[in-house]
């Protein structure tokens, strides 16, 4: 097993005609991800790659049976398309799109919530989401991975990218990346990640991928040492960024003497989680506790 | 995208929030002729987006024209806190006989909106926060649903908000929530709230921060822009399309994805460096991007060394590396460059980087063996 998504993900790809998700939905479909679709509205019957496009998500699900939309379209129409996909039954909604308006997010996150029948949404503004040797859906390099028991969960995109390499040097796979991206209102935040790498029989460990502003590590110390018995292994980026200056992401900003990486990297500490000072260090606690 | 007090009380107004008369001058004459035109007794404010103005003597009353002229000739020009103030705003005086607190802003652990009330107003509120939690009141409210009366009420009746001023409060809340949505705020921060003499509920101050991914539905966000003043470094970048900051520090940093960025920064601290800036040239960059990164960084005479730390994904490390030699042979760089590459392409670029004849351009394999080297050529050591 794996997490979000695996053998079983029938993938439909919202933008798939254009630039970027065509070349990232043919290199999802390369590594082994079965992609069963795209949606272009008013491209119904053509095809990129012998993929074929539909008008509309819900056609794309009756169609072809998918129940796991990336969506790759711009960001105005990014809130849009999550709860088209949403209304289709889609199970796992992976969103990479960035720069979507924080209120479009909260309205259609909580929309997503309060439907309360299951869907999961990654991101937006995310690198997607790879069971490595099973299914990639978004755009993580695939070569970097490699199957293991090690879970990661992160909120940004190629310091996720160092810490799996840092692992696969040392011979320590994953069994699922999660990206869960850097907006100040995502679709699904760590407690969401983690619960369901808690309930994954093939996810023996964790490793958690902060950074400042928020207090969504904060929250997952909390959790960790509440409700998971398998261990986590953290790392905080942001230890040196100075309070008010906005460090590329949207949710990363300290902003007066809250959501600093000392204050994080203490509650999870606390919490009994240990902390890697810099993503090799992360690497070696893993192989340590791995013995 | 923070907005100056006059501008987030200008957009306050247009949802019917109620504000003070008030108008924006550049010069001393200027201040003196909006005084006359507001008439009796004015306060004089510094246009600055940084705290402590009053302490440092930002605002001044003045109680004519002329002394309008006096005060905003010693405000205007002065420097709070590395703010040079370039404009004043000259406002009616007013009594006042009670301040408080309220704001609303995105709740990104509940993911949904946060409204936030005190009576106890005109102080820092995370000091308030942090000595007396009780005197904040707070309501959840539900995107999907908007605002009811019964949330300003619960905001109203829970900080305890003296009697008089309770009706004139419940009105304005909502008119306070319809400019944070409105707006597509992320925060919307009155402080102090008012109640004066004649018992009315008055936005004495506006904090306004906007969010610039919903600038497409906003035109006027543009002009509110432009009245911001961005350092030539930065302005530079952006116009690129490079996310930088600037840093004190005489590493300079190079790196894609805001984490890893982040990540390089702690780990040239960590070796005993300081990083001049934050730079990261986002997903896909291609070799133009990359010469233009350094071209930014380098403009930065206090830049003794220069980290690149590259995980290609989209991004391609070949093109990286072209960027880098192109960027020596333009600019004819004098401070050493350490690159480390990895990901998609990393042979190639690496391959590249070595055959290329710069001494000043130096591959490393790690990141923590980059930055250490970065850090010892920043401070003088042989490259």
């Amino acid at each position: 097993m794996s997490i979000l998504i695996g053998t079983d993900t029938k993938l439909v790809v919202q933008g798939l005609t254009g630039r970027e998700g065509s070349f990232h939905g043919k290199r999802n479909r390369d590594y082994g991800t079965d992609l069963v679709a795209g949606v272009t509205p008013g491209k119904s019957g053509e095809d990129v790659d012998g993929v074929p496009i539909f008008d509309t998500v819900a056609e794309a699900v009756a169609e072809t049976g998918a129940n796991t939309s990336m969506v790759f379209v711009p960001p105005r129409f990014g809130a849009d398309a999550i709860l088209e996909s949403a209304d289709a039954g889609i199970e796992v909604i992976i969103a990479i799109t960035e720069n979507i308006p924080a209120m479009d997010m909260a309205r259609t996150v909580n929309y997503i919530r309060t439907r309360g029948n299951g869907t999961s949404l990654i991101g937006p503004n995310c690198p997607g989401v790879i069971s490595p040797g099973k299914a990639n859906v978004g755009i993580i390099p695939g070569e970097i991975c490699e199957p293991g028991p090690v879970g990661l969960v992160s909120r940004s995109g190629t310091l996720t990218y160092q810490i799996v390499h840092e692992l696969t040097q040392r011979g320590i796979g994953q069994s699922t990346c999660v990206g869960i991206g850097g907006d100040p209102i995502p679709g699904s935040n760590f407690i969401d990640i983690l619960e369901k790498f808690e309930a994954d029989p093939d996810t023996d460990m964790v490793a958690l991928v902060g950074e400042i502003g928020g207090d969504a590590e904060e929250r997952a110390a909390e959790f960790v040492k509440e409700k998971m018995t398998k261990p986590v292994v953290a790392y905080i980026a942001g230890v040196t960024a100075p309070p008010g200056k906005r460090m590329g992401h949207a949710g990363a900003i300290i902003s007066g003497s809250k959501g600093t990486a000392e204050a994080k990297m203490e509650a999870l500490g606390a919490a009994g989680i240990r902390v890697g000072r810099n993503p090799t260090e992360v690497a070696e606690i893993v192989q340590e506790l791995r013995g | 995208m923070d907005l100056f007090e006059y501008q987030g009380k200008e957009q306050l107004r247009k949802f019917e929030v109620p504000v003070p008369e008030g108008r924006v001058a550049t010069t001393a004459d200027e201040a003196a002729e909006a005084a006359r035109g507001l008439g009796g007794r004015v306060v004089v404010k510094a246009q600055v987006q940084v705290g402590g103005r009053g302490k440092a003597g930002g605002i001044k009353l003045a109680s004519s024209p002329d002394e309008a002229k006096d005060v905003a000739g010693q405000i205007l020009g002065m420097d709070i806190k590395g703010h040079t103030v370039k404009r004043v705003l000259v406002e009616r005086a007013g009594d006042i006989v009670s301040e408080y607190y309220v704001a609303f802003l995105l709740d990104r652990s509940e993911r949904n909106y946060l409204g936030m009330m005190s009576a106890k107003g005109g102080v820092d509120i995370e000091e308030v926060a942090e000595t007396d939690p009780d005197a904040i009141a707070r309501v959840h409210i539900d995107p999907l649903l908007g605002i009811s009366d019964f949330h300003a009420r619960k905001l109203v009746f829970g900080a305890g908000i003296e009697p008089r001023a309770r009706k004139g409060a419940i009105a304005m809340i909502p008119k306070l929530y319809n400019a944070f949505v409105g707006l597509d705020a992320s925060l919307v921060e009155v402080n102090p709230l008012i109640l004066t003499g004649d018992d009315r509920v008055v936005a004495l101050d506006a904090k306004v921060t906007l969010d610039e991914s919903a600038e497409y539905r906003h035109p006027t966000f543009a002009e509110l822009k432009s009245a911001h003043e961005v350092p030539e470094q930065e302005r530079l970048a952006k116009e690129k399309g490079l996310n930088f900051i600037k840093l004190d520090g005489d590493v300079g940093i190079i790196g894609n994805g805001a984490g890893l960025v982040m990540s390089t920064l702690d780990v040239v601290k960590a070796a005993g460096g300081e990083p001049a800036n934050f730079l990261d040239v986002g997903g896909g960059a291609g070799a133009e991007l990359l010469s233009n990164a350094l071209e930014v960084i380098t403009s930065d005479k206090g830049v003794k060394a220069v980290l690149v730390n590259i995980f290609g994904g989209i991004t391609r490390c070949d093109l990286v590396a072209e960027g880098i030699i192109d960027a020596f042979d333009r600019l004819n760089m004098q401070v050493p460059v350490v690159v480390r590459l990895d990901g998609t392409n990393a042979e190639q670029g690496r391959k590249m980087l070595q055959e290329a004849p710069n001494e000043r351009l130096i591959p490393a394999e790690t990141m923590l063996g980059a930055a250490e080297k970065a850090v010892e050529l920043a401070h003088g050591g042989g490259a």
